[in-house]
């Protein structure tokens, strides 16, 4: 399952820059990261750490692909993906990199157990072994079994995260991007997910997270990267 | 997978001074479900007729990967050959049921009727694809003699999917598919074609207002502005980092919920 490329790491950012350009507020510019750059190799888990509004979720997001690197080079599993086509993005994702966000985004019909073989699905699995596997996750997760027929749309907070926490980690993504993937989750539940991470991690996966939850972090982390060292310079009012 | 299955170049429509959409190009693959959106008189209807033949460009190329691999150019297909290919490889969803249904026509028949006019002649085999589809789209077999117009706006929309997939095309042009239907009923058919599209391997051009459904539907986007596309890319990076000041706005006009 690994994509290690001779030598280079899963996740490769370099370079990256990014500013937001709103138009609808009188074409103000934003530069949110100047010059930002990271690795991840197989088997390690990198918290990123700063201030919050320094920029963690932004370049988690341009990782992912659903913002838009400026400057600077993203490569994960050795595919370049900034400035890539749709397709090239898309295939990363369906093959190589899980993400977790914080939010659930789902058609609300869709029953949860289906929601998180999807990404198995996807990739062509045997609808019947993709639910199982999804049903693994679920129950080990303590999503209760009559909840798994219904759509996560009418869960709690916590019920929810776990559901995407489980469609996160239900196919062996050789990277994953995890965002305060403990934020609502209680003790016993808290624990299972940093488990789940532990073991991803140790099978090899390149991990990247944000915690706010510091005990959390130092549990599951091998390292980290603080984005304030890619802040723009503020000596210049914007 | 080695091309696209269709490749569009330059497309423009004039109608009189007016622009119905200018210099549209984009390359989509197989098993890609492209969105169009904009408003009201962007050109994404406009876009879409010319796409599929139901109006003359002024300029540009559709050309599209047959199954044996060669190129064709659609524009320049005999009007007996694009008829051909509508009834077969391509096909097409319209907002309004009424639009793509024959209303006096049995369920069953609807779909037959697209499986006849591709050369089937076994009533029974015919009967029993009918009854399928109508299983596929959700609707009670045992209906399947019904008129469609003793059906529900949302089963009429669905008996209209199994209408054009029935031909197993690999193309399908989508036109507003879930508008006029209340929000649950959208849902289901959502949730339908996503399914069908991902077991089907089926690309499609889906035109729609509706940003909530495009980000569930579409992987990837066009916006259009006043006949020309602003802005493209990935779905999830259109909405959530637009570039372009009209697709700041349209994503900031959507009322939460």
């Amino acid at each position: 399952m690994a994509v290690s490329v001779r030598g280079e790491p899963v996740i490769r950012v370099a370079g990256v820059g990014k500013a937001f350009t709103l138009h609808t507020q009188g074409g103000a510019t934003i530069e949110v990261l100047r010059d930002a750059a990271l690795e991840v190799r197989a088997g390690e888990c990198v918290a990123l750490t700063g201030v919050s509004g320094a920029g963690k979720s932004t370049l988690m997001r341009m990782i992912w692909g659903n913002y838009r690197a400026e400057t600077g080079s993203i490569r994960v599993g050795g595919v370049e993906l900034a400035g890539a086509e749709p397709r090239a993005v898309l295939a990363v994702r369906a093959r190589t990199l899980g993400y977790v966000s914080q939010f659930l985004r789902v058609i609300p019909r869709v029953p949860a157990l289906e929601v998180v073989a999807e990404p198995l699905r996807a990739l062509g699995t045997d609808p019947e072994a993709a639910r199982a596997r999804a049903a693994a996750l679920l129950a080990r997760l303590n999503i209760p079994r009559p909840l798994w027929a219904l759509s996560p749309t009418t869960f709690s907070g916590g019920e929810q995260q776990r559901v995407n926490i489980a469609r996160g980690f239900v196919h062996p993504f050789p990277a994953l991007l995890l965002d305060e993937p403990t934020a609502s989750l209680d003790g016993a539940n808290r624990d299972t997910v940093l488990a789940l991470i532990e073991e991803a991690r140790d099978r090899g996966a390149a991990i990247l997270g944000i915690f706010h939850d510091a005990a959390a972090r130092d549990r599951v982390c091998t390292r980290a990267v603080d984005v304030g060292a890619f802040a723009p310079a503020r000596g210049v009012p914007a | 997978m080695s091309a696209p299955i269709l490749q569009v170049r330059g497309l423009t429509k004039r109608y009189g001074a007016r622009i119905g959409c200018a210099e549209v190009g984009f390359d989509l693959w197989p098993g890609e479900v492209m969105g169009v959106v904009g408003e009201s008189g962007s050109g994404k209807s406009t876009l879409l007729a010319c796409l599929s033949g139901h109006l003359a460009p002024d300029a540009g190329s559709v050309v599209w990967r047959r199954r044996d691999g060669a190129p064709v150019e659609t524009l320049a297909l005999p009007e007996r050959d694009r008829r051909a290919l509508m009834r077969s490889d391509w096909a097409f969803v319209h907002q309004n049921p009424r639009d793509g249904l024959r209303m006096g026509v049995t369920a069953g028949g609807n779909i037959g009727e697209r499986l006849m006019a591709r050369g089937a002649r076994h009533y029974g085999a015919i009967r029993a694809a009918a009854a399928d589809w109508l299983a596929r789209v959700e609707i009670d077999p045992g209906r399947i003699d019904e008129a469609p117009r003793a059906f529900s706006g949302g089963m009429q929309q669905r008996l209209q999917i199994a209408r054009a997939l029935v031909t197993a095309p690999r193309l399908v042009f989508m036109d507003e598919p879930t508008g006029g239907l209340d929000v649950s009923v959208q849902a289901r058919l959502l949730d339908l074609l996503r399914g069908l599209v991902r077991d089907l391997g089926l690309s499609a051009i889906v035109v729609t207002h509706d940003l909530a459904v495009v980000r569930l539907l579409a992987q990837r986007l066009m916006v259009m502005k006043d006949g020309r596309v602003v802005e493209a890319g990935l779905t999830d990076q259109v909405l959530d980092d637009p570039r372009h000041a009209y697709t700041q706005l349209l994503v900031s006009s959507v009322l939460q919920v």
